[in-house]
């Protein structure tokens, strides 16, 4: 007969430790979190004080007159942003839809591959590849292109560098599109295959079951991917930076030159001479951190709100 | 109750017919609405069903008995050609619908599957409305417009007996029904597109015996207007609601006839064995 093994106090103390160690890894995101967003405020007293509110919505950024403001650095990132989830949704949905319901097992790997050696490119090379590549192309072809079939409108109106918001937005999608579609692809393939059967046994099509059965089911995990494209998206510097052009300014053409938060820092952290410059930089950083974060609260309401009415809270 | 509570002793299912709501009267031979000439089935290099032949007759219920693994269910899946989705399984022969083999290259699967619904094991409600669940089919095979969709939406809720239970929460999640009122949904949905067929793949098992009962009595009801292919592990359940059975053994069809007889007076010793519970 096996002898049974008695509780000892030793087991105990391991079982106090592990637990202690959980706990502690757990509470110290939440200190880390939360002295980065003191640091933060604290830093950027000078400019708080000085601008106040006005800083979110004053274009000005004058060095030379220590007049700063933030709305072109917002509006740069949201916009970028926009356009970089425009483009990298539907195609992280086509991509992991195509890999998980229509590719041949020996199409689906290399491409499921191919598609995760993207998110391991460090930044700095979809920077460069978008100055050297990207850009020239787009001032030569895609511009022109745009503007010969929509140039009245203004979203496409001025010269055509290559440079600027969109060919930002364009590197971005490539950024985040790896990001997505490992979510996505993941979350179809968690799909029951009773439910797609049913879909299909009702007569649908690939696409009417992706639409209403495979897609609702997964609409969290669709979300969370998304979700997890735009905090890369909105936060990524060097690529952005070499693209974008870092003018402050807030232009409706799509081709001309802006700024994100996360360039201006990069381009003039380095530069900023005067406390008060520093201080306006530092406020720029607490605002990307409260978008952020906002926009994570905003993800979770939605979230419960659609979970709630699709019934697909688990 | 599964087969291998079936019982025991008493010789060549007496016990189950005296037990079960009367069987109903070997009906007489009506029209044929599927026919299954030389059927053979494929899951990669294993072979699934051998050789197979049944006449499914027009408006009857046929119930498919059998041990696990038989072969129960790929037969019935391959009357709306579901089993295509899985690219590594096949089937050969003949499957005639109404005359028309639906195995042939060429065969609108989209028109098929609306001709032949198919309700599975596990309810599978859409994570939708209660009314898009039923929209959803409706929409994908007809035009109408939103009072004509109202309309056939209430319509096969009540042929499913669930309209009562839900005209208060049409717009409410369907995956927060109960069990059997999913299941009946389901039914719901799959009679909404004007079906010819209903396959069921073992629809109660996963519910309790209260909405077994109320599915069966639907079946019972639905028989009028489909003709329906139920798989069932419940030899009881066979007896109770259909007029024929096949009993499948390892792939090959053993035995095929009037419910009745098949479980008073088996022709072949595996069936009796089988209903017997000598195995199972």
């Amino acid at each position: 007969m096996m002898r049974r093994r008695s509780h000892t106090r030793a087991q105990a103390l391991a079982e106090t430790t592990f637990h202690g160690t959980a706990l502690t890894c757990a509470v110290l995101v939440l200190v880390s979190m939360t002295a980065i967003f003191v640091e933060l405020v604290r830093n950027s007293r000078l400019s708080l004080a000085k601008f106040g509110w006005g800083f979110l919505t004053s274009a000005a950024w004058n060095p030379v007159t220590s007049d700063f403001g933030a709305a072109s650095s917002i509006f740069g990132t949201l916009v970028s942003t926009a356009i970089a989830l425009l483009i990298a949704v539907p195609l992280s949905l086509a991509i992991a839809l195509f890999l998980v319901e229509m590719a041949h097992p020996r199409i689906a790997r290399p491409v499921g591959s191919a598609i995760e050696l993207l998110a391991a490119i460090p930044s700095i090379i979809y920077g460069m590849w978008g100055l050297f590549v990207l850009a020239p192309y787009m001032a030569d072809h895609v511009q022109p292109l745009l503007q010969k079939f929509f140039g009245k409108l203004p979203l496409f109106a001025g010269p055509p560098m290559g440079i600027g918001m969109l060919s930002a937005g364009l590197v971005l999608a490539l950024m985040v599109l790896p990001f997505i579609t490992a979510v996505v692809r993941d979350i179809f393939a968690l799909v029951p295959s009773v439910m797609k059967e049913a879909g299909y046994g009702m007569g649908a099509t690939t696409w009417e079951v992706t639409r209403k059965v495979t897609l609702r089911h997964g609409m969290r995990g669709v979300l969370g991917g998304v979700f997890l494209g735009l905090g890369r998206a909105i936060g990524e510097t060097m690529a952005v930076t070499f693209v974008i052009g870092n003018d402050h300014r807030i232009a409706a053409s799509l081709f001309a030159s802006g700024n994100t938060i996360s360039s201006t820092l990069a381009n003039e952290f380095t530069e900023a001479s005067q406390p008060l410059y520093l201080s306006a930089l530092v406020e720029l950083g607490l605002i990307l951190f409260v978008i952020t974060f906002l926009i994570q609260i905003a993800a979770q309401l939605w979230l419960k709100h659609i979970s709630h009415r699709l019934g697909t809270d688990k | 109750m599964n087969s291998s509570s079936a019982p025991q002793s008493p010789p060549a299912g007496q016990l189950l017919v005296k037990t079960s709501v009367a069987p109903h009267a070997a009906p007489a031979p009506s029209k044929t609405k599927i026919s299954v000439r030389g059927l053979d089935f494929f899951y990669g290099d294993h072979q699934a069903l051998y050789d197979n032949n049944l006449e499914i007759p027009a408006g009857t219920v046929t119930a498919i008995i059998g041990p696990s693994g038989c072969g129960k269910s790929t037969h019935i899946r391959v009357f709306n050609r579901i089993y295509q989705l899985y690219r590594d399984q096949r089937a050969s022969g003949e499957v005639r619908l109404d005359g028309q083999n639906i195995l042939a290259p060429g065969v609108d699967l989209i028109e098929l599957r609306r001709r032949v619904g198919m309700i599975f094991q596990k309810p599978t409600p859409f994570p939708l409305s209660v009314y898009e669940n039923l929209a959803y089919g409706i929409r994908l095979h007809y035009k109408v417009n939103r009072s004509e969709l109202d309309g056939r939406v209430e319509q096969a809720l009540r042929a499913a007996a669930l309209w009562d239970e839900v005209k208060d929460k049409l717009h409410r999640s369907g995956t927060a029904l109960s069990g059997g009122q999913q299941q009946r949904l389901c039914i719901a949905r799959a009679i909404a597109v004007e079906p010819e067929v209903l396959l069921m793949d073992e629809p109660t098992s996963a519910i309790d015996p209260v909405a077994t009962a109320r599915i069966e009595e639907l079946v019972n009801e639905l028989k009028q207007q489909y003709t329906i292919v139920i798989v069932t592990h419940n030899m009881q359940q066979a007896t109770r609601i259909s007029e024929f059975t096949a009993f499948f053994f390892e792939g090959r069809i053993i035995e095929f006839g009037p419910t009745i007889q098949l479980f008073t007076n088996p022709k072949e010793r595996k069936t009796e064995e089988y209903i017997t519970g000598r195995f199972g």
